[in-house]
């Protein structure tokens, strides 16, 4: 955390974007450390919220602002539903759970340490210092569907598949008969 | 603004989302820590396509999201088969394949 705040004052001219930066990292590091750690099914459901809207901010920093409505839309719109559906089917018990956890967490925690050592490691060495270009520019969104309607045509077709394949999929899985 | 800060942010909140996937018993649980992994990568895909100044990263990251969409429908339906059948969602105790 300090890393990333120490990398987020060195640049002047983008001071108000790297304040920004600092207090989205921030949050959504903090709220996701909340997310895998609180005993409280409910409470871990509206950590994530708080995790994807820093993520959509985030979008909205790097001048993505489609991705950061469809973030909105789709996560913290769509698939929170699902997933407080799935809290409240399963009968999660109201108030603090035990047992949420294995015994050995620990060695998640250590696998996660390891990865992320390799992974800041490897980004340290290979990207250094480089920076985003200094004008971004923002209202991207025509040449993004234009892309995704020439281009992308294919995988944008495979993609709506298989939506229609996992909802029957899921539809079958779930029924009752 | 640096690329590695994004980056970084996002090695961190992978490995955070790794952690929840190994630590937590609970299916939903671990369907919500593969949320946050799925997020981190798109954070990193959107960051490179504005280091490239290409859009081609966010299209990639419209994809992933809408396969996230489907694995959470189809995610969600398993771990509702899972406690219609065992009375539980404890990811630990679904061991049918240990022989």
């Amino acid at each position: 955390m300090s890393l990333l705040l120490t990398l987020a004052v060195d640049t002047p001219q983008f001071l108000p974007q790297q304040i920004a930066f600092g207090i989205i990292a921030t949050i959504s590091v903090l709220s996701a450390l909340k997310l895998v750690t609180t005993s409280n099914v409910v409470h871990a459901a509206l950590y994530l919220v708080l995790v994807l809207a820093s993520v959509a901010a985030l979008y909205v920093l790097l001048a993505a602002e489609f991705v950061a409505a469809t973030q909105v839309l789709v996560y913290i719109g769509a698939v929170m539903v699902l997933m407080l559906f799935g809290v409240m089917l399963t009968r999660a018990q109201i108030g603090a759970e035990e047992g949420l956890d294995h015994e050995q967490r620990w060695i998640g925690a250590l696998v996660a340490l390891f990865l992320l050592g390799i992974m800041s490691f490897a980004l340290v060495d290979h990207f250094g210092d480089e920076r985003l270009p200094e004008n971004i520019v923002p209202q991207q969104t025509a040449e993004v569907s234009d892309e995704i309607f020439s281009t992308y045509i294919v995988p944008f077709e495979a993609i709506s598949v298989l939506l229609l394949a996992a909802l029957i999929g899921a539809i079958v899985v779930a029924r009752r008969d | 603004m640096l690329l590695n800060e994004f980056l970084l942010l996002a090695a961190v909140l992978f490995a955070i989302g790794v952690y929840g996937v190994l630590s937590r018993r609970n299916g939903v649980l671990v369907l919500m820590s593969i949320e946050l992994i799925l997020n981190s990568v798109n954070i990193n895909l959107v960051a490179f396509g504005t280091y490239n100044g290409d859009v081609a990263g966010q299209v990639f990251a419209l994809f992933i999201i809408a396969v996230a969409a489907a694995e959470v429908g189809v995610g969600l339906a398993i771990v509702l088969l899972i406690y219609r059948n065992r009375r539980s969602i404890d990811v630990a105790e679904a061991d049918l394949l240990k022989g």
